[in-house]
Parts: structure tokens; sequence; C-alpha cells
């Protein structure tokens, strides 16, 4: 069975309540190699998101992930707000009007969201930022897969758990791109908030599918 | 945390409705989205210039808008840039057909977000450019980070390709002169303390009583080290030396010299920097031709200041002299 249009209206709830729930922690994980606003703008985002996708409700999943898009980009500012308005319109695009979305469209959409960051943020692996929670979510979701049998909850739940220790892997590295890389290698030993919250949001489309 | 504030949630919202209030002969707020522009805009054939970033930098940016400077400023969340739906009504609210020049300092958000409002005011007809400012040799300028940050060599920027635009030059032209005073003008800053924003309650960072910060931003970030307290004299000299030989200064040039207050720091003790950067100078055979002291892109209530030096030429003093009439900056008109 796929994913719905009420997967997704819940995902983007359980989003929204992730960032509520951390918004201290992610203002902690940004004070020290960034500017105390990650989880302040990701809360105020998200709480824009519930209020429009209650004003408007969508008719798809692809709907609900434009209109989530728009809401990010229009809210957020920093770049958090273009970063992750991109990716939720890139892979809205890769969802299309489907009502009901595979394996291989999530992987496909999953795929199109990282891309869109990349191009973006221009950020790449290693440079300690959200693309190494995004990069091994992408490669997990995709041996889900193929390895599975089109179990588009494996499919989640591996790419949850990659985004996870993804930004644990940030720790160790030196910032190269965000306002962390100012500090060189003072970044070194702290976790890349943009990192975390893409980690949230991941396991939130776990829970979503429960 | 004490701050002269209602709710951490409602600062930018009451500080920009008291700024409007303040100010209403100059300019006109826009309260959702949030936006100020001239009071007088559009300017017929005149090319509007536009800037923006989070708020906490007052008077930048807002206090610039007026005559001879910015036809429009976008206030953000504190230290978050704005979003393009504010740039995008405020950058159409100063268009006379002339076009819209955005004055964008080096942050990964202000360009992303500013970039994205170019490209749809583009879309709706409107003639666009873009002058990036970088000045900060704080940072090194390299593949490996984000690129020198804008600081206080912005002000200079909107100040001279203000006046640019305000006589009459047109678009590529106001561009050209943004990106010469860019490549002229270098900054560089120290912090004694952190500053406090208001939505996260603690500080920034943590400076013990002997402890600066060396290299510091805009934003409360840390700088690029951390070095025991040192007088006046001394710490002029750390951050000038970087400014002066990034710059390439030689004997017989002439410059504008400001030191910035970050906002917390009295304008006594920012001259006492200026006393040393002058004496500096002048023995290395510059001239100080133009000067400029006080709080005019702060970092909330962070103690500490930085210093900018301009490299002026006929062109670029004329364009500082010229009438500017701004909340912020008043002289000759």
């Amino acid at each position: 069975m796929g994913l719905d249009l009420n997967w997704a209206l819940q995902w983007l709830a359980l989003s929204a309540r992730a960032m509520a729930d951390h918004r201290e922690e992610l203002i902690e994980l940004d004070r020290p190699i960034g500017d105390s606003d990650h989880g302040e703008n990701m809360d105020r985002g998200f709480k824009a998101v519930t209020a429009k996708l209650a004003e408007t409700p969508p008719e798809t999943p692809g709907a609900a992930l434009k209109l989530t898009a728009m809401t990010l980009r229009s809210k957020v500012g920093g770049a958090a707000g273009p970063l992750y308005g991109t990716a939720f319109l890139r892979a809205a695009t890769a969802l299309g009007d489907h009502a009901e979305i595979d394996a291989a469209t999530l992987v496909a959409a999953l795929q199109a969201a990282r891309d869109g960051i990349v191009a973006r943020g221009k950020a790449g692996p290693g440079d300690k930022t959200m693309v190494d929670a995004w990069t091994p979510a992408v490669d997990a979701a995709t041996a889900a897969a193929a390895a599975s049998d089109g179990d588009v909850r494996k499919v989640l739940d591996a790419a949850a758990e990659a985004a996870e220790a993804g930004a644990v892997s940030t720790d160790p590295m030196e910032a190269r791109k965000g306002r962390a890389s100012y500090l060189g290698e003072r970044s070194i030993g702290h976790r890349d908030p943009g990192a975390v919250s893409t980690a949230l949001i991941l396991r939130a489309a776990v829970g979503a599918a429960a | 945390m004490k701050k002269l504030i209602n709710d951490p949630r409602a600062v930018v919202d009451e500080s920009v409705e008291g700024f409007g209030l303040a100010h209403a002969d100059l300019v006109t707020v826009f309260a959702d989205p949030k936006y100020i522009v001239r009071r007088d805009a559009p300017v017929a054939g005149k090319v509007g210039l536009v800037s923006g970033g989070g708020s906490g930098h007052e008077p930048l940016h807002g206090g610039y808008v007026g005559k001879g400077m910015l036809d429009a400023a976008v206030p953000g969340a504190v230290f978050t840039s704005p979003t393009p739906d504010q740039i995008l009504p405020a950058t159409l609210a100063v268009n006379s057909g002339a076009g819209v020049v955005h004055i964008v300092k080096n942050y990964t958000g202000d360009v992303l977000n500013f970039e994205t409002a170019a490209e749809l005011a583009q879309a709706e007809g409107v003639e666009m450019r873009s002058v990036l400012v970088n000045d900060d040799v704080a940072v090194q300028d390299s593949l490996y980070t984000a690129g020198r940050r804008g600081v206080g060599g912005t002000v200079l920027v909107e100040k001279i390709a203000g006046a640019a635009a305000e006589r009459g030059d047109s678009l590529d032209a106001v561009a050209a002169i943004g990106d010469r005073v860019n490549q002229s003008v270098r900054s560089m800053g120290v912090a004694l303390t952190a500053c406090t924003v208001p939505h996260a309650g603690a500080p920034s960072f943590v400076l013990e009583e002997n402890e600066i910060e060396i290299g510091i931003g805009i934003h409360g970030e840390p700088g690029r080290h951390r070095i025991p307290m040192e007088n006046a004299d001394g710490i002029t000299d750390r951050l000038l030396e970087p400014v002066v030989s990034d710059l390439g200064l030689a004997a017989g040039d002439n410059v504008l010299l400001f030191v910035n207050g970050m906002g917390g720091t009295p304008q006594s003790e920012l001259y006492i920097i200026y006393r040393r950067a002058a004496q500096q100078l002048a023995e290395r055979g510059v001239t100080v031709a133009r000067s400029l002291v006080g709080n005019y892109i702060t970092s909330l209530e962070m103690q500490g200041c930085s210093i900018t030096v301009l490299r002026l030429d006929d062109e670029m003093t004329a364009l500082w002299d010229a009438p500017v009439h701004t909340p912020a900056l008043r002289w000759g008109a």
C-alpha cells in the first residue's frame, strides 16, 4: 500500500509538532556555531504551514508539499527558508498529482529534495550542513526500496535512521558552508542544526505512516 | 535577560512600528509583509535601491531609507534574513521604471532570499541588478567558507550608491559604483561581550571578564579567535593591520575611516579607537580624507567595535559628500 494525502497531512502535522518540541534544542545547537535562530524560524515556519493547510486543504500529497514549500519560503527567512522551501517544492514536483505514492516515487521525491538543496545552497557532503543528513537518507532509501518489496514504510524508516546518523556525523566536521564556516576549525565538535531538523522531519514521516 | 521589550516575539514588529511613527516625514512602513519605503517612492526616473537583512543591526537598514540613500529596506526577524514575499513588494514599490538594485550582505540566507526575490521581480518586468557586500577580512574568502561577510562597508556602499542613484545615474552605473565601493573597502571587528537574541534568551557566546573575541561578525556569532583583553591602542592595531594589508594601502592613498560601535560601546571609546587608527594611518602616509564614528551597523547590545577603511577616489568622495536625508544619516539636505 502506498502513501496517501492523509499520510502527507499527518507528516506535516508531526513535523510541526517536532519543530515546536525541539525549538529550544535547535536554538541551542545554533548558538555556538550560528546565530541562535534555527529553532525559532523552523517553529514559526511550520506553525504557518499548519495554519495554511487548514485554510486551503490540498487534494493530493504533492499539493500539500507544494503549499508547505510556498509557506516555508515566505515565512522562515534565513538560509533554512529557501533551502527547505526548495526541498519541498522539488519533492512536490516529483510526486506530481498522484493520489498514492509508491516506493519508487518516494525515493525520487527524496532525491529531488536533496538535489534541490544542493543546487540552492551549493554545499556538498562533508561541509557540515543539512546535506550531510539528506544524502545518506537518499542513499539508504534507495537501498531499502531495492531490497524490500516496495514497502514504503521500510523506505521511510531507512531514510530517517540514516538522516539521524548523518546528523551525528556532522559533529567532527569543520564547516565549509553557511554561517558556521566563519568559525573554521572552531566549528568542530558541534552538531549542525540543519542536519538535526532534517532528521526530525524525516522521522516525522515515519510516524505519519505508522 | 533584561531588555526593554514587551514580548520577545514582537520585538521587530513593535520596533519597526515605532520607527515608522518617529519618522513619518521620511518613510512609510508596511506591516504585513513588513518593509519600509521612502515616503516619496517611487521617485520618477530614479534607479531604486533596496537593501535588507536580519533585524538587530539598527540603524541599518531602515535608518538609511530616504533622500540620497535607500529607497526601501526590508527587515527580517532578529539576525534572520527577510523573505522573498517581503523583498518583492518592496522592490516593486520603488521601481519607477529605471530598474532596481539590491544591496545584499554576503550571508547564505540573505543571498538566497534576495536572489529569489530578484528573479520574481524580473518576471514582473523590473530590470534588476545586485551588489554583494563582502568586506570582512576576518573571514578567509575560500572554497571552504561561505565567503567574506558583509559588515561595516555596507553603510558606505548604501550611501555612495544611493548618492549615485539620486544624481540620476543609470542602473548599470549605480550597480558599478556599488561594486567599486565594495572592492575598495575592508573591515574587521572585535567583541568585548556577546549579545542576547531576544527569542533565544541567553547570550550567543560567553566571554570571561578578561577575554575578547577578534574577528566577530554582526550576528552575535563568535569570531576567529579569542585573546586576553588588551588596551584600546593594542586592539586598534589588531583590527587595523589586516584591513590595511588586505587593501594594500600605500602612502599617498586617500581613505574614509569609519569606526563603528556594535551597540553597547560608548561614543567616547569609539573616539579612542579612532584616534589610534588615524595616527597609524597618518604614520603610513595615508590621508584620512573623510570620517564616520558612531553606531551605524550594530549587533544588538554587543560591546565592541569594527574598523572600516574605504580607499577613496574623487567620485566616491563627491558622492559621500552629496546631500543625504534619512533617519540615521543626514547632511547637506
